[in-house]
């Protein structure tokens, strides 16, 4: 709260114009922006430039210069492990997402009923959030343990007939990937929604209960249109973690059983750093690049280049 | 308000459903049931560390110890086997200080001077580098990743505590130079044109103005910071060496190895120590941490 002792002796006087001062000011400019341009040019443009070129060229264990065209993105979207990761991430994309979101908006729409202890419930609703989702899959493999987790407990009450072995079938295990994820981000979606309702204006909610319209409908047909911008928000975050995801299923099932959970970011790990096929996974990861360009390029556009610079 | 006085004044006549009991009974229900399904990981892992290997053998994940024990944390602390060495998450525990400390002042440092120069100082490219800043925060890790470890290779630092540390504060930077843009945008423009008028430089301004004027936003930088550095594994397992493999890559090492018997407790309890910095951030820092990750969760 120091307000600067400079802001003293203010009377408007205008001198900052000549073109030498101008000079030396862009300079120093230049000079602040200077680590983090070196850091943008170094590791964001050159590394993606340069991982696009790997992936035309004949690199396996090591990187090598001979260019071979798209040889390495036909091998690609040939190999049966590719494909299967890319139906994961969309089916794990699309539960994760839904999910989150509608689990997200219903705790925030119950917790924004002036119910009590609404800190304790926040609280609670969002802890998993702080952790790591190595920590998350690792827990979640613990209670799915098909031999000492929630099996055995059914087993134990005499519900034989419950299966709780998703971990170990190939068909399942995703899905406890998609619950472990919803457990974690659900209650950042919790969060952000919450403060868009609280932003919601009180004359509205008066309006419509003198006009006798059930709540649920003015959550269906005027709240959510309100919040627009809100699940957009948060349906970008959770779409990054989506993309990203890796450690999380490295976590849960660690890619199997078999291959049964490989995503894209294992894939691209694993064909880097432990099966030596530099080439196939450049191009793969040069595929999630192009994909999520495209994605979120309108996205950033439309929030942040589109509108006028404000306070200037 | 109390319900159920509303409730009792409305009586059940009228067609007017907007404060039954029985909503309200079902909005508790809800939430309830939702606490618990949060809460039962955290209590499943709390009572297994606490019990012995042939207890969680018989016994399910539910139950309360029989027999309460603190062995498993001491073995989990000092002695678990992660790989070859058996030093425990221990070791982990402070590879992770010794990285997150340089990281966070580093990228703190690099990232509040680079918001305030694009919002104050506009210079020519400082749009087209805004934007790749703001790209870049979307772009999958997996992509940089190879080409980094050329980089580093090439100036022979890969696999070093110095590699990890630039590698957290070069993919630190897209986030926290958007969360301290959008903080000294939102300062009016009349203190910095009274600072300039007073002859005060760039740097003078940043550090004797902005800096100080900048603590709740330095606060939020830095919950994320620590919460994003501490569970990060992919670039600890990456980038940081053998050695200095952080508390999260030694957890997974210790709980995923595939030699010898799985001692469930002492995973556990290794578990919750990797947990515990980012949760008592969170529980320290309450309604800081949720401005935080509003403010900028794009890491994750």
């Amino acid at each position: 709260m120091s307000t600067p002792e400079t802001a003293a002796g203010t009377i408007a006087g205008t001198g900052a114009g000549t073109t030498a001062t101008r000079k030396k000011r862009h300079l120093s400019a230049y000079v602040a922006l200077f680590p983090a341009f070196i850091i943008v040019l170094l590791a964001y443009v050159v590394t993606v430039i340069w991982n696009i070129w790997i992936s035309f060229t004949d690199s396996k264990v090591l990187p090598v210069n001979i260019f071979v065209g798209t040889k390495q993105y036909e091998r690609l979207f040939t190999t049966a492990r590719w494909i299967l990761s890319l139906q994961n991430v969309v089916l794990f994309g699309i539960l994760f997402i839904a999910g989150c979101l509608i689990l997200g908006f219903l705790l925030a729409v119950a917790l924004d009923q002036k119910v009590r202890f609404e800190n304790t419930f926040r609280t609670i609703f969002l802890y998993p959030f702080a952790m790591s989702f190595i920590v998350t899959g690792l827990v979640w493999q613990w209670i799915m343990n098909p031999t000492l987790g929630l099996q055995k407990v059914a087993d134990s009450i005499g519900f034989t007939w419950i299966r709780f072995d998703w971990i170990v079938q190939s068909n399942l295990a995703l899905y406890v990937i998609v619950l472990a994820g919803i457990w974690q981000s659900s209650g950042l979606v919790m969060a952000i929604m919450l403060a868009g309702l609280r932003g919601v204006d009180r004359e509205l909610w008066k309006a419509t209960r003198i006009d006798g319209i059930p709540a649920w409908r003015v959550y269906l047909h005027i709240v959510i249109p309100i919040l627009r911008p809100t699940i957009i928000t948060a349906s970008v975050l959770l779409a990054i973690a989506v993309v990203r995801v890796y450690e999380l299923v490295l976590a849960t099932t660690g890619g199997g059983p078999g291959i049964s959970t490989e995503v894209p970011g294992k894939f691209i790990m694993d064909y880097l750093f432990g099966r030596g096929n530099i080439g196939l996974a450049t191009g793969a990861s040069t595929v999630m690049f192009i994909t999520v360009v495209i994605l979120v390029t309108p996205w950033l556009y439309y929030e942040y280049f589109r509108e006028k610079p404000r306070g200037n | 308000m109390p319900s159920s006085v509303a409730f009792a004044m409305e009586g059940p006549a009228g067609r007017k459903p907007q404060h039954l009991s029985p909503a309200r009974i079902g909005i508790y229900a809800f939430l309830v049931i939702a606490a618990l399904f949060f809460l039962l990981p955290l209590y499943v892992m709390i009572v297994t560390s606490l019990k012995s290997m042939p207890e969680i053998r018989q016994g399910n994940i539910f139950a309360f110890p029989q027999v309460w024990t603190g062995e498993a944390w001491v073995q989990a602390w000092s002695t678990a086997c992660t790989g070859l060495e058996c030093g425990g998450i221990s070791v982990g525990f402070w590879n992770s200080v010794k990285i997150l400390i340089p990281s966070m002042i580093l990228s703190i440092f690099i990232s509040s001077l680079t918001g305030y120069a694009l919002s104050f100082w506009r210079v020519r490219g400082a749009n087209v580098l805004f934007a790749v800043l703001l790209l870049g925060a979307f772009i999958p890790y997996q992509v940089f990743i190879y080409p980094l470890v050329l980089i580093y290779r090439g100036v022979g630092i890969y696999s070093t505590l110095p590699c990890i540390i630039i590698t957290h504060t070069v993919f630190g930077l897209p986030v926290l130079t958007l969360l301290f843009r959008n903080y000294y945008s939102s300062l009016p423009m009349e203190l910095f044109k009274a600072a300039r008028v007073d002859g005060a430089g760039l740097w003078q301004i940043f550090f004797r103005l902005m800096i100080p004027m900048s603590i709740p936003i330095l606060v939020v930088a830095a919950i994320l910071q620590v919460t994003g550095i501490w569970n990060d594994f992919l670039f600890g397992v990456v980038f940081a060496g053998r050695e200095n493999f952080p508390m999260t890559v030694q957890l997974n090492n210790i709980v995923n190895s595939t030699q010898g018997e799985k001692l469930y407790n002492v995973n556990m309890a290794a578990t919750i120590l990797t947990a515990l910095v980012p949760l008592i951030v969170y529980f320290g820092s309450g309604r800081w941490f949720v401005r935080g990750i509003t403010a900028g969760a794009v890491k994750g």
